[in-house]
């Protein structure tokens, strides 16, 4: 009899072992949990972008029912502040300027949201209540809302003693080669553009319980988090110095991320440090209007760019100036994103020779800026594709064929770029040519005269990008200013009979990692899907880990594991030499069955995890008994996905919307684990960049208020915004790491907003139109074609 | 304090609630049933989403107070007691409807609603329209949309079993 299972490992769209309980409303979000005892935290907010607060009156609000302790920046007095994680240095080689970033505020609020009191009370009626019952006494200041204001000679300080509200001014390339080389330019195309500020708006709104036990000293935070142990180390060692052995975080299930759950934040040393203070569990959930003012915010760049070209338009040197919003304080990553996750990425995938990018992170009197869905990648891809697609027009070139005459070739891989990153894999042409297919670009010019006829605007947008994550090397990022490693710890607790745990330092959010990773178990051990269980997200049972973001589960948390794996099976095949009395090097284990080699003799997996834990016949002089293994990964370069997005729209011209018609993805993630995870990346991914491209943005007033501050003013894409999407992969394997792995989550939300507005500039192309800033809104594009329209009539 | 009666589930319960408690505390808080959950403080992301008495409502814009009397379903009363998944939920994980889960219950019950109310069936453009209430940052709606046109099917008695999602 044959018995046929199916095939569960490496390239299985198996459905997902976590959907059962999300489906079963069985999650266990952060909110979703109560601790006996449990009070409720409400902070009170700033609701000035800048003032000095000159008196804080608790009285009435302690006297409110069921108030258990009221707290401000004065009872935080000698604990740390929030750490930055990423130190960058200026041209003259000067550290950056690294304000203190205070849990509650100390004596002056830098943004609307700034934490100013904290009620806790036995509801979270009562706390609420209470807050409003705080008298506080603010001296209103000037603020900075943009980074033009707080750049402008004599604008406000945001902090005392940053002058010039300047956090640094970084450099990267070498800038004599670069200007040297516009000098025989045939062509130099320069360019502006804005990379519009987003909330991330992950549907989970941030959430932190702390928890203390008084006769231990052993305190617990369960926090919305995307790598627990991360916030363990800031919190405990920078903040609230507790030694990690006497904290515990927990990240449970976690809606969504996309980068803004990275962050050590406020809230969660509020709850921890008062559930000591007073000996209860304090609850904090986050209003969706709280999120808002924050969470951290993402993207906010302003941009001036030259591109050189010499007369059959092969790039010869780019020259990049941005400014980048820091907004009021450092948050934990936010330094990193305009520099190392940015500029390092303006060769995309082509020869440029030369790249010299200057960095000015500013100061404003806004939410924190730091990472979101891709972090600097995207914007570094969105400045390239539209100044390609610019340069091609003003060159009288076809868009692709300028693409493909820049390309780096096939076998020029390893890679080097003059930004510092090198590239190990990759085929752009395979990619573009599949795009161009599936999309049918041969055939558009068809449908815009189709659209024409109906009194539609039709265009067609293509972005070919690279993207760098599964980050990363640590001493490479050691000496470029990261105050972390960033491997990653896998742990395989092989059962006596024969299932599987594996503890692993990222954490899902949303990414599926119960089904991939355990994949990855089931195509090597052969132990059934069923039969391994992925845990994560708690620091008293997994043994380290840096967590989930830049793309970098599987690339580095997947490759721990493959390395714990080898021991098992090393050790594993030991156990099996010994029982069938074979030399070890004879033994071969291939899923579940250990074989003396070209012998029937064999041992199936079951016997060989019982015999590791009863070692009654046993090599016990050799090897320990027992059968779990750990395994620390540090990647040794960055991966680097890469693709081409294609994107179709249709304005009406009567009501200026865009209509989004179709929108093509060929992206090349390497190996690809599970491709029903991948293609929902993928479409997850393209969504949000639709979204930046056409709908969203956080728009500030000149005095600093958020106006864009809730899902009625902020426009989050829905289902009748969006488009089917078609998502292929195209494989080139990562030469670097076990896996051939490079990571599928950001891709989607890097490629896609160039190619959208590379779409709607092509739509536009009668009018005087060279570019749009994103959201492409119908009342920008009503601007355009009326001016047109004026122009022509006139 | 004032009293509500109210059936969840199939279940009886009667339960002292503040004036100003909403539906959704409720259910969370008192009845600890934290499969609804809160996604906002406006009404407009429908992860809130319960039936009252047949009908998809935010629970977090109806006060406890005005569920007087009413017959709710929760996500966590869809499946058969013997654990059989109703054909939305199944068709949610066959077709990869969900990533993080945080949207998914109100998107399945108002994906529920919008399907018993269109018996004629939904063509896709109609399935993207009536899912206005339900905001989902992960999947880009594209696998709900696919989701919920295969569970129609199944409801609707046009076929047996679910379609399954192509490979
Ligand atoms: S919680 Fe957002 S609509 Fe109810
Ligand atoms: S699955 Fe995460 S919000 Fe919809």
């Amino acid at each position: 009899m044959t018995v046929v299972t199916p095939f569960e490992g490496i390239g299985a769209s198996v459905k997902r072992k976590e959907d059962l309980r999300f489906l079963s409303g069985r999650g266990r979000y952060t909110d979703d949990i109560n601790r006996p005892g449990q009070a409720y935290a409400h902070i009170l907010r700033s609701p000035h972008a800048h003032a000095a607060i000159r008196g804080i009156d608790l009285a009435a609000a302690r006297a409110m029912p069921g108030v258990v302790a009221v707290f401000t920046g004065a009872d935080m007095v000698g604990l740390g502040g929030l750490p930055c994680g990423w130190q960058i240095h200026n041209k003259d080689g000067s550290p950056m300027a690294e304000p203190p970033h205070p849990v509650l505020a100390q004596g002056k609020v830098r943004f609307v949201g700034d934490a100013v009191a904290v009620v806790i009370a036995s509801t979270r009626a009562a706390a609420r209540d209470a807050a409003e019952a705080i008298e506080v006494e603010y001296e209103v200041l000037p603020a900075v809302a943009t980074m033009e204001a707080a750049l402008a000679p004599g604008a406000p300080a945001v902090h005392d003693g940053v002058a010039g509200n300047l956090c640094y001014d970084w450099h990267i390339g070498d800038p004599a080669v670069n200007a040297a080389a516009f000098q025989g330019a045939h062509k130099v195309v320069e360019f502006e553009l804005v990379n519009n500020r987003l909330v991330p708006n992950a549907m989970e709104p941030r959430a932190a319980i702390g928890d203390f036990d008084p006769t231990t000293g052993d305190y617990t935070l369960y926090t919305t988090s995307q790598n627990p142990h991360v916030i363990r180390l800031l919190m405990g060692a920078f903040v609230l110095q507790l030694p990690e052995h006497k904290l515990r975080v927990v990240a449970p299930d976690v809606g969504g991320g996309f980068g803004s759950k990275i962050f050590h934040y406020a809230e969660e040393a509020i709850v921890t440090w008062a559930a000591g203070k007073i000996a209860r569990p304090v609850k904090w959930t986050a209003d969706r209007s709280e999120s808002f003012i924050t969470d951290a915010h993402g993207r906010d760049h302003v941009t001036k760019a030259r591109l050189a070209l010499d007369a059959e338009g092969r790039f010869l040197a780019l020259h990049v100036q941005t400014l980048a919003n820091m907004g009021a304080y450092l948050s934990t990553f936010s330094t990193s994103v305009p520099t190392y996750l940015y500029a390092t990425l303006l060769a995309g995938v082509y020869t440029t020779p030369t790249v010299y990018a200057e960095v000015k992170a500013v100061f404003t009197n806004t939410v924190p800026v730091d990472a979101y869905r891709g972090a600097g990648r995207p914007e570094a891809t969105f400045l390239l594709e539209r100044l390609v697609d610019v340069a091609a027009r003003e060159m009288g070139m076809d868009r692709i064929e300028i693409r493909r005459r820049n390309f780096i070739p096939n076998d020029a891989f390893p890679y080097q770029t003059p930004v510092a990153l090198q590239y190990d894999s990759g085929d752009y042409v395979a990619t573009l040519e599949e795009a161009l297919k599936v999309a049918d670009w041969a055939g558009f010019e068809q449908r815009r005269q189709a659209a024409k006829a109906a009194g539609k605007l039709r265009g067609i947008g293509i972005s070919t990008y690279l993207e760098a994550c599964g980050i990363a090397p640590s001493a490479v990022v050691g000496a470029l200013g990261a105050r972390a490693g960033l491997y990653e710890v896998g742990t395989i607790r092989v059962h006596p009979t024969g299932s599987v745990t594996v503890l692993t330092g990222t954490h899902s959010h949303g990414q599926g990692h119960e089904t991939t990773l355990a994949q990855l178990v089931t195509d090597r051990l052969g132990v059934p899907l069923a039969q391994v269980d992925i845990v994560h997200g708690d620091t008293a049972k997994i043994p380290f880990g840096m967590g989930t973001y830049g793309s970098r589960s599987l690339a580095v948390g997947g490759s721990a594991m493959v390395k714990a794996m080898d021991k098992i099976v090393a050790k594993a095949r030991r156990i099996a030499a010994h029982l069938m009395e074979a030399s070890v090097e004879d033994v071969e284990f291939d899923r579940g069955t250990f074989r003396v080699a070209g012998t029937d003799k064999t041992k199936s997996w079951g016997e060989i995890c019982l015999t590791a834990y009863v070692p009654h016949n046993y090599p016990i002089e050799e090897i320990e008994p027992g059968l779990d293994e750990t395994a620390f990964y540090d990647p040794k370069n960055f991966t680097y996905p890469g693709g081409c997005h294609i994107c179709e729209i249709e304005i009406d011209p009567d009501t200026c919307q865009v209509a989004v018609v179709n929108f093509t993805a060929v992206d090349d993630v390497g190996r690809v684990i599970n491709p029903m995870i991948v293609e929902g990346q993928v479409q997850g991914g393209v969504a949000q960049g639709i979204g930046q491209a056409l709908l969203e943005t956080a728009v500030y007033d000149e005095n600093g208020q958020l106006l864009s501050a809730s899902f009625m003013d902020y426009q989050m894409p829905r289902a009748n915004d969006l488009p089917p999407v078609s998502v292929a992969t195209h494989t080139t394997l990562c030469t670097h790491n076990p896996l051939g792995v490079k990571g599928c989550g950001e891709v989607g939300a890097i490629g896609s907003p160039p190619a959208v507005i590379n779409a709607v500039v092509d739509a536009l192309r009668d009018y005087d139109v060279r570019h749009i800033e994103m959201p492409a809104t119908p009342a920008k594009i009503w601007g355009i074609i009326h001016a047109g329209q004026r122009l022509a009539a006139e | 304090m004032p009293q509500v009666t109210l059936t969840v589930n199939g279940a009886s319960h009667t339960v002292e609630v503040e004036g100003r408690t909403l539906l959704v505390e409720l259910l969370r808080e008192k009845l600890r049933l934290t499969g609804t959950h809160v996604g906002c403080d406006t009404s407009q992301c429908g992860a809130c989403v319960v039936h009252v008495n047949g009908d998809s409502v935010k629970s977090c814009t109806l006060l406890a107070l005005q569920a007087d009397g009413a017959e709710i379903t929760t996500i966590e009363g869809l499946a058969k007691p013997d654990g059989t998944l109703h054909p939305m939920q199944e068709a949610f994980r066959e077709y990869h409807a969900l990533q993080c889960g945080f949207c998914t219950p109100g998107m399945v019950m108002s994906a529920i609603d919008l399907v018993q109310k269109h018996p004629q069936g939904l063509s896709e453009k109609e399935i993207r329209e009536g899912l206005e209430g339900n905001l989902c940052r992960c999947t880009g709606y594209h696998n709900i949309v696919k989701a919920i046109a295969a569970a129609q099917d199944v409801m609707h008695g046009r076929r047996a079993e679910l379609a399954p999602a192509a490979e």
